[in-house]
């Protein structure tokens, strides 16, 4: 019993840093048909600049060291997907596979720029005190940073739902993932919500970035690439465009994973996911009918 | 015209490595010693694995995420069959052939049940599939992350050994020219004529009476079994098999390649591909030069990452050349 | 009686998709005021010829509206200058509600005339709360008409076959909202239902072939067999 809560928390704190990196994935998918692969740069680069800001306020508690981090990681992630929607993205309008091919070059060399100008080594985070230890929840020892991860998914994803169904952009975005045309022919400039969209996604990616960094404990430069790959497995299984359907996709994910991973034999569970993707993908008709609440 | 300058060009890389001068700068050592040839070689050798993907890609317009894993076949299964199980290397060769053809038929035919995107992302999911298998280490087959040395005593002894290098390089030089063949061969046949009509609209073939998923299959399977034999060259120039040929990474790489050279095009895949493995390599020895170490770390940084310089490259490529290298080439040259 | 004013001038449209070209020069004026037809056989390009005044598909040529250059334009600013659109397809959208697809159309800075838009199709009101894709064929129609008509400052409605699949009380419906539309907008009607566009409509333009074969007057064209069987291909009875 203790192990299943174990490995039922740890899988929903996988989880939530698969929501993290899959909502913004699914409304800049569901709104302009844009793979962004170099949502994962987004994600590293997030969590070195977060890193880099806690260590220059050295002097200061591990509690503002650690918010320092996160703040700046979020508005890294936001402002490196703005520059690159901006410069990159808006000028392939046309050409689809171009955009995802610019996505994929912008990625490759973040991420060797990063790991050139840091190393690979796993840098470590600097936590804050009461989140080293471990909380008792039914008999298990679960580590609390799991638990401060999962309560700031489910911030985020609240923010999101009210974003999408209470704002006049979140209406348009809505509509948009629907039928961009349409909503051009209504009078409204598409285009402004491309930028808010993805300046969204890499926020929410910066946030995933720090917030992975304070799971495992290090940050590196190559968890960006591998947690996006698993991102986009539940962006698919989740629907194309759709905010909770990427949040149970990420919670059928993580668990399932962490489940496999233990019972089975480690990459088992990483394995299985796989093969959900595919059976999913059989299922279902070929279509993803884009709704984004 | 062109046709003998290719042929001229095919006399000068097979009588290589009897040269006995060198191009610094270029080149380090002697044109006909090992180092060299062996990077020529390798380069060669994904000059051909990208005319492969141009194939899937470029031609019949697939956007596979996946084809890495094709060619992680070929290296992997003759090495663990090789240095594990012991085979002679034609028994190794044939189960290779067998898995290349019969894993992208079984995996295509899922794959290809979706179009674009989700078909992109499923390739991707199964390569990355095979990527933790590999790195898993079933059974002690495939070394984990450290690979698997191509060793054993069932090796020729022609193809082992720095002083055979010029064999292998010529085994890479000669899988080139039959893979542009075949490739050649394939796109100009009838039903590589489908595959592009395919590529330009899908619709309209099935409304012929053509079946698009049989077509697609096929090329899938195709250009699979030709990246497994590229593989298998590679596996021979490297003298061994590691896991960063499963990744994703890789993949993309292989992207790059095409589209640095020109998609859609024969010789811009391979030139593409030729010259993607030459500056990875280069740029590797280039920066570790004492000139570029000395430069303070904003510049140094950034010129010591190939895999940067390339990305930034690939970035303006499709900016501002989306022909390639390829297309820029064709512009000047005469046909 | 002086001579109406052109709201809406087309000159030589062209589009091509893949590899047909579809308009082949087409070149009309819309008056202000009133309903003008744009009819013609199917597949002759009508839905095209509307898609390229909005910009909604690459076309040469030009459009200018109230002697205003409309072709550089992209889309969403053609619209702003007052030209709504009512496609064939009526792309609700069936995931918002009823009130979020009109409150999506509301345009800033003009007047929002839900007045006019519940007096005509109470229903609307009533399902105010509804997902748009759960309604009927009519009820969405009158979902994309209402959101034509939201900005009481547009100058030209673009409608395309409202009365598509429809049942004929339904039509009904919709052509006295089409009648009272009219009144406060100048409306370019494509419509496939003669007899609906014979009791709409004054002037018409005829396409054939992607090129116009025919303007005037509607009651001209329908009046004479020989004329309406050459532009229209068929034979019309001239009672409806």
């Amino acid at each position: 019993m203790t192990t299943i809560a174990l490995l039922l928390i740890t899988g929903l704190g996988l989880g939530a840093l698969y929501f993290l990196i899959a909502a913004g994935l699914s409304l800049i998918w569901g709104l302009m048909r844009v793979l962004n692969f170099a949502h994962g740069a987004f994600f590293t680069v997030a969590a070195y600049a977060g890193w880099s800001a806690s260590g220059l306020a050295g002097g200061a508690s591990p509690e503002v060291q650690w918010l320092l981090a996160l703040a700046v990681a979020v508005l890294a992630g936001g402002a490196f997907a703005t520059l690159t929607e901006v410069l990159l993205i808006r000028p392939l309008y046309t050409r689809h596979v171009g955009q995802v091919l610019v996505t994929v070059g912008l990625a490759l060399a973040t991420i060797s720029l990063v790991q050139g100008g840091f190393g690979s080594d796993p840098k470590r985070l600097a936590l804050p005190a009461w989140m080293t230890g471990t909380i008792a929840i039914a008999g298990a020892n679960i580590p609390t940073t799991r638990l401060v991860v999962i309560a700031f998914a489910l911030a985020v994803f609240a923010l999101l739902i009210f974003f999408l169904r209470r704002t006049r952009f979140g209406l348009i975005v809505r509509a948009g993932v629907e039928n961009r045309a349409m909503v051009q022919a209504l009078g409204i400039d598409v285009q402004r919500a491309f930028t808010l969209v993805f300046a969204i996604g890499g926020a929410a990616a910066g946030l995933a970035g720090m917030l992975a960094g304070t799971y495992y404990g290090t940050i590196d430069p190559g968890r960006g690439t591998s947690m996006l790959i698993f991102a986009f497995i539940v962006v698919i299984i989740g629907g194309l465009g759709s905010v909770t359907g990427s949040a149970v996709a990420a919670i059928v994910v993580g668990v399932l994973q962490q489940f496999l991973n233990f019972y089975g034999a480690a990459g088992v569970g990483d394995f299985s996911v796989v093969l959900l993707l595919a059976v999913v993908l059989l299922v279902r008709p070929g279509g993803f009918s884009g709704s984004s609440t | 015209m062109r046709a003998a300058v290719l042929i001229g060009a095919l006399i000068v890389f097979a009588a290589l490595p009897f040269a006995g001068f060198s191009i610094p700068g270029l080149f380090e050592g002697t044109l006909g010693g090992p180092g060299t040839l062996n990077l020529l070689g390798l380069c060669f050798v994904f000059g051909a694995l990208a005319l492969t993907y141009d194939l899937v890609f470029g031609y019949v317009g697939l956007l596979s995420f996946g084809h890495a894993l094709y060619f992680a076949t070929g290296v992997y299964v003759t090495a663990i069959a090789v240095t594990r199980w012991h085979w002679s290397l034609p028994a190794a060769l044939l189960l290779t052939a067998v898995v290349s053809v019969v894993l992208p038929l079984v995996l295509g035919a899922v794959c290809l049940r979706m179009r674009d995107i989700p078909f992109a992302m499923v390739t991707l999911a199964f390569a990355q599939a095979g990527s933790i298998l590999v790195a898993q280490n079933p059974f002690g087959l495939t070394g984990g992350e450290e690979g698997l040395a191509l060793g054993g005593d069932t090796l020729p002894a022609f193809l082992v050994g720095v002083a055979n290098t010029r064999n292998l390089y010529w085994i890479a030089l000669v899988l080139l020219i039959a893979i542009y063949v075949v490739a050649w061969r394939a796109v100009n046949s009838p039903p590589g004529r489908v595959w592009q009509a395919i590529r330009e609209n899908e619709r309209r073939v099935a409304v012929i009476g053509l079946n698009p998923y049989l077509y697609k299959l096929g090329a899938f399977v195709l250009s699979a079994f030709l990246a497994s034999a590229c593989g298998v060259a590679y596996l021979l120039l490297q003298g061994g098999a590691n896991p960063q040929v499963t990744t994703a990474d890789f993949t993309l790489a292989l992207l790059v390649m095409v589209v640095l050279g020109g998609v859609g095009t024969l010789w811009g895949a391979v030139l593409g591909g030729v010259v993607y493995e030459y500056l990875d390599f280069r740029l590797v020895a280039l920066s570790n030069t004492s000139a570029v170490q000395a430069l303070p770390g904003i510049l140094r940084v950034p010129l010591s990452e190939p895999l940067f310089l390339l990305g930034v490259l690939f970035i303006l490529l499709v900016l501002f050349v989306p022909g390639g290298l390829g297309g820029a080439l064709r512009r000047r040259l005469p046909a | 009686m002086s001579a109406p004013a052109t709201l809406l001038a087309v000159r030589d449209l062209n589009v091509y998709l893949a590899e047909s070209h579809i308009l082949q020069g087409v070149s009309f004026d819309v008056v202000a005021g009133g309903i003008t037809g744009l009819l013609g056989r199917n597949g002759v390009g009508k839905t095209t010829t509307l898609r390229g005044i909005l910009g909604l598909v690459p076309r040469t040529g030009s459009v200018t509206l109230e002697g205003a250059e409309t072709t550089k334009l992209p889309t969403h600013e053609i619209v702003r200058r007052g030209v709504a659109y009512v496609p064939e397809d009526r792309d609700v959208f069936a995931g918002l509600t009823v009130e979020e697809n009109l409150r999506l159309a509301e345009r800033a800075g003009a007047p929002h005339r839900y007045d006019l838009v519940y007096e005509l199709f109470p229903e609307l009101q009533q399902r105010a709360a509804q997902k748009a894709g759960t309604l009927s064929g009519g009820q969405q129609q009158m979902v994309a008409l209402a959101r034509a008509l939201l900005n009481g400052d547009n100058r030209i409605l673009l409608i395309d076959e409202p009365t598509k699949g429809l049942a004929p009380l339904v039509v009904r419906h919709v052509v006295d909202a089409l009648r009272r539309a009219a009144e406060i907008a100048t409306i370019l009607l494509v419509e496939q239902n003669l007899s609906v566009a014979h009791s709409l409509v004054r002037n018409v333009i005829v396409l054939d072939q992607g090129r116009v074969s025919f303007t005037g007057e509607v009651d001209h064209l329908m009046g004479d067999p020989a004329l309406a069987r050459r532009h229209l291909g068929l034979a019309t009875a001239g009672s409806h």
